[in-house]
C-alpha cells in the first residue's frame, strides 16, 4: 500500500494520518461542549500564578 | 552546498526573529495576555494558541533532528512512533486527562507538577521527590535538544561541533534570562507558525526530490539490501520494513530497541511529562481542550511525521542525487539494481589513485580516515587491501560502503591486469552523515535542499528548542525553587521569598551548565533520541501510576504513590547501570562488576537492548495498586476537596 511493501509499517503510515483525522473530526464534535463557570477556585488559582510566575 | 555562502543574510534573518521572540516575551513581561489572563477574563483563548503552545513545547530539536536522524537510519518503522505521539500524547492526554488535572489543579491550587501530587496526597515527600527527580533528570533532556540544535547549527556555517554548542548555549541562556520563561502564549504560538510552515514545506520537497510518494517508498523498498551488515545482523531488514521480530537472539535486538525503547519510551512518557502537564492548568474549561485536540494532531503529525518519513525518504534521494564516491566494487549485491559494496580510493594531486583506510581503534571507532598506495602483488597485480594491526593496537582496513552504481556512467576506467576498475556510486544517509546518525537531517536539509530552505529550517530548529527549552527551564527552575527548597525550607515570608528567587535562578544556571556539559561529551550513537527516551521513560516508570491513579482512583493513598515513585524510579535506575548495555556501558559500574562485560543479562538476548520501561512501568503500577490496597484509605473530606462535582454552563 502506497508503495510500502512491509504491512506494519503500512499500517503505522495509514494510522497516522487515521488518527490525525480523528482529532479533527472529535474536535469539530465537541467543539461547544464543555464549557465551565469560572469559580472561586479558578480565580484564586490564577492570582497564585500570577505570583509565582512574578518570582521567576 | 553550505550556509556559509549566505552567512550575512542568515545572521539578519535570525536576529530579526531573536528580536521579535523578545519583543513578545518583554510584552508579556509588562503583565498583558498571559494564558492566566484570559482565565480570570472569562475570555475565550483562541484553541490555536494552546495547541500551538502544547505542541510547541512538546516537539523540539530532539524530534526534529534527533528522531529524524533514527529513522534516517532505521526507517519509516519510526512511524510508529509519530502514531503514539498523536493518538496518545494529543488524544488521549486532552481528551481524558487534561480536564481532570485541570480541576483538581484548581481546587488543590496546584501550580506544579510535584506540588499536584504532593496535594493531591497530602504529603511533603511526594513533591520533594518529584521535584528532585525532574530537577536532576532534566538537564538530560535539555542537554538533548541543545544538541539537536548544535548539530545542525554545526553543519550550515561548517563550524566546529564544540564553537556552535557554546554558541547556541549562549543564545539559549539569553532567551531563558530575558523573559523567555513566563510561558507567554503569543511567543509559543509564533514558534508553532514557523515550525508547521517549516516542516510542511519540507515535506513536498522531500516527495517531489524522489519523485512523489508512491515513487519514492518504491525507491526505498528498493534500497533494502543496501542496509550495512552490522545493522542487518541486528535485524534491519530495509527502511520500509519493520525490523525483524522475535526475542531471544541478538539478530532481533532492532526490534526491541525501535519497539521498546523508541516508540513505548517516548510515545507512553509523553503523558508524565511534568512541563506539559501543567499546560491543563492553564485553559478555561474543557471545551477549549476539546478545540485544541484538533489542531494539536494536525500539528504533531506535521511536525514528527514529516520528520520520520523526510529521514528514511532522505536514503532514497542520496542513493539517487547524492555526491558520488569513487572506488573498486569488492562484491554485487545485486547486479541489476547496480547495488555494491564500494571500496574508496581516492586521487592524489598527481592523479594517482589511492586506498582510503579507516584506522579504528578497540571499540571499532574510527580515529582516523588516510590514503595509501595500492598493493600489488610479485607479478604487479592489484590486491585488496588487507586488514592489518598497527603499532598502538588498532586496526587499519579498506573504508567500504554500500553503494548504488551510477546509472549514466558505473565505471570510469576499464578493468586492466595492474589496475583495478574504477566504479563511482551513491551511498546511504548515515554514510552521507559520516557515522553520526545526529547529523542525518542536518546533512539531507543542507546537501538537498536550497539554500533559502536551510535559512527556513534553520528557524523552524531554533523555534522548536527554544519554545521546549524555556519550559524545560522553568519546570526545572520551579522543581528546585518551589517544589524541594520551599517545601523543605518554608518560603511565605518575604526574605523566603526573595531566597526562592535566588535559588530557583542558581538551579536554573546549573541545569544549563550540566546541560552543555554532557552535551560536550555525549555525541554520536543517536544520543539525542537516548538521552530523550531516558527522560520520558523515567518520568513514565516514575509518575505516572501516581499521575493517573491521582486523577481518576479514589482508592490511592499516599504510602501506594510513595512506594509506586520510589519502585519506578530504582527500578529504572538499576537497569540503566547493570542491564540496558548501551547507558550502562557508558556509565561504566557494569563493567566494574561484571569484568568488562556491559550487561549483567550479556549472554541473554535481548535482555540488553529492552527498555527500563518496559519493566519498570508495570512494577511501578502494581506496587501502587498493591500498597494502596493494603493502606488505610485516604480521608473522605479531602477527597470531596479534590474532587467537588462539577457544576458546567447549561449550553450545547
Amino acid at each position: 500500500m502506497l508503495g510500502i511493501e512491509d504491512k506494519w509499517v503500512a499500517l503505522a503510515y495509514v494510522l497516522c494520518l487515521a488518527s490525525t483525522i480523528l482529532c479533527v473530526i472529535y474536535a469539530w464534535a465537541n467543539r461547544n461542549r464543555g464549557d465551565e463557570t469560572v469559580e472561586a477556585d479558578d480565580v484564586k488559582w490564577v492570582a497564585e500564578e500570577k505570583k509565582m510566575e512574578e518570582k521567576l | 552546498m553550505m550556509l556559509a555562502q549566505v552567512g550575512l543574510f542568515d545572521i539578519i534573518v535570525v536576529l530579526i526573529y531573536l528580536f521579535l521572540t523578545a519583543y513578545l516575551g518583554w510584552l508579556g513581561y509588562r503583565g498583558t495576555k498571559t494564558t492566566a489572563d484570559y482565565l480570570v477574563a472569562g475570555r475565550k483563548a483562541h484553541p490555536f494558541i494552546m495547541a500551538l503552545s502544547y505542541g510547541a513545547t512538546f516537539i523540539s530539536t530532539s524530534a526534529i533532528v534527533g528522531f529524524g536522524g533514527v529513522a534516517g537510519l532505521f526507517g519509516m518503522s519510526l512511524l510508529w512512533l509519530t502514531f503514539c505521539n498523536i493518538f496518545v500524547g494529543i488524544f488521549i492526554a486532552f481528551v481524558f486527562l487534561g480536564g481532570p488535572t485541570r480541576r483538581i489543579g484548581h481546587h488543590l491550587d496546584a501550580h506544579t507538577f510535584p506540588e499536584l501530587l504532593g496535594r493531591r496526597f497530602q504529603s511533603k515527600f511526594i513533591q520533594v521527590f518529584a521535584g528532585l527527580v525532574i530537577f536532576l533528570f532534566m538537564p538530560l533532556y535539555a542537554s538533548a535538544v541543545l544538541i539537536g540544535g548544535t548539530e545542525f547549527i554545526a553543519t550550515a556555517f561548517g563550524i566546529p561541533y564544540d564553537v556552535a554548542l557554546l554558541v547556541f548555549a549562549v543564545i539559549v541562556a539569553a532567551y531563558v534570562i530575558f523573559g523567555g520563561l513566563k510561558g507567554v502564549m503569543y511567543t509559543d504560538a509564533l514558534q508553532g507558525v514557523i515550525m508547521f510552515v517549516g516542516m510542511t514545506i519540507l515535506l513536498f520537497y522531500s516527495y517531489a526530490k524522489v519523485s512523489g510518494v508512491v515513487s519514492g517508498h518504491q525507491t526505498l523498498n528498493g534500497l533494502s539490501d543496501m542496509v550495512p551488515a552490522t545493522l542487518q545482523a541486528i535485524g534491519h531488514q530495509g527502511w520500509t520494513a519493520m525490523p525483524q521480530f522475535g526475542f531471544g537472539g541478538t539478530k532481533y535486538n532492532l526490534w526491541w530497541i525501535v519497539v521498546s525503547t523508541i516508540v513505548m519510551g517516548v510515545g507512553i512518557g509523553v503523558l508524565a511529562q511534568p512541563q506539559l502537564i501543567v499546560r491543563f492548568m492553564t485553559v478555561k474549561s474543557k471545551r477549549e481542550l476539546n478545540r485544541a485536540v484538533g489542531i494539536g494532531g494536525v500539528f504533531i503529525l506535521a511536525m514528527t511525521g514529516v520528520a520520520f518519513t523526510t529521514g528514511a525518504l532522505s536514503n532514497a534521494y542520496f542513493s539517487l542525487h547524492g555526491p558520488l564516491f569513487t572506488g573498486r566494487v569488492i562484491k554485487t549485491v545485486n547486479a541489476e539494481k547496480g547495488h555494491v559494496i564500494l571500496q574508496l580510493m581516492k586521487a592524489n594531486d598527481a592523479g594517482v589513485w589511492l586506498d582510503l583506510v579507516d584506522e579504528k581503534d578497540k571499540a571499532g571507532k574510527v580515529v582516523k580516515t588516510f590514503t595509501q598506495p595500492q598493493q600489488q602483488d610479485a607479478a604487479g597485480k592489484w590486491l585488496p587491501v588487507a586488514k592489518q594491526t598497527n603499532e598502538v593496537g588498532n586496526t587499519v582496513e579498506a573504508k567500504v560502503v554500500p553503494a548504488v552504481l551510477d546509472k549514466a556512467k558505473p565505471y570510469l576506467t576499464e578493468a586492466g591486469p595492474t589496475a583495478p576498475q574504477l566504479a563511482q556510486g551513491r551511498s546511504i544517509s548515515i554514510v552521507y552523515a559520516k557515522g553520526n546518525p545526529d547529523q542525518i537531517i542536518p546533512t539531507y536539509i543542507t546537501t538537498a535542499l536550497p539554500k533559502w530552505f536551510g535559512v527556513v529550517f534553520l528557524l523552524t530548529l531554533l523555534a522548536a528548542a527554544m519554545s521546549t527549552l524555556s519550559s524545560q527551564f522553568h519546570t526545572l527552575g520551579t522543581a528546585a525553587g518551589r517544589d524541594v527548597f520551599e517545601r523543605l525550607f518554608g518560603g511565605e515570608t518575604s526574605s523566603g521569598s526573595q531566597r526562592t528567587v535566588h535559588i530557583v535562578r542558581v538551579a536554573i544556571l546549573f541545569g544549563l551548565i550540566l546541560a552543555v556539559t554532557f552535551g560536550h561529551y555525549a555525541r554520536g550513537g543517536y544520543i539525542i533520541a537516548r538521552a530523550t527516551a531516558i527522560f520520558f521513560g523515567l518520568c513514565a516508570s516514575t509518575f505516572l501510576p501516581a499521575f493517573v491513579g491521582g486523577l481518576f482512583w479514589k482508592r490511592m493513598t499516599r504510602s501506594g504513590v510513595i512506594a509506586s515513585m520510589i519502585v519506578g524510579f530504582l527500578v529504572t535506575a538499576f537497569w540503566l547501570l547493570f542491564v540496558k548495555a548501551a547507558e550502562a556501558e557508558a556509565i561504566g559500574l557494569v563493567k566494574m562488576v561484571m569484568g568488562g562485560k556491559s550487561s549483567i543479562f550479556w549472554n541473554a538476548p535481548n535482555w540488553p537492548v529492552v527498555d527500563p520501561l518496559f519493566i519498570a512501568l508495570p512494577l511501578s503500577a502494581l506496587t501502587a495498586i498493591i500498597v494502596s490496597l493494603a493502606t488505610r484509605p485516604p480521608d473522605k473530606a479531602h477527597l470531596a476537596k479534590c474532587f467537588p462535582p462539577i457544576r458546567n454552563n447549561v449550553n450545547a
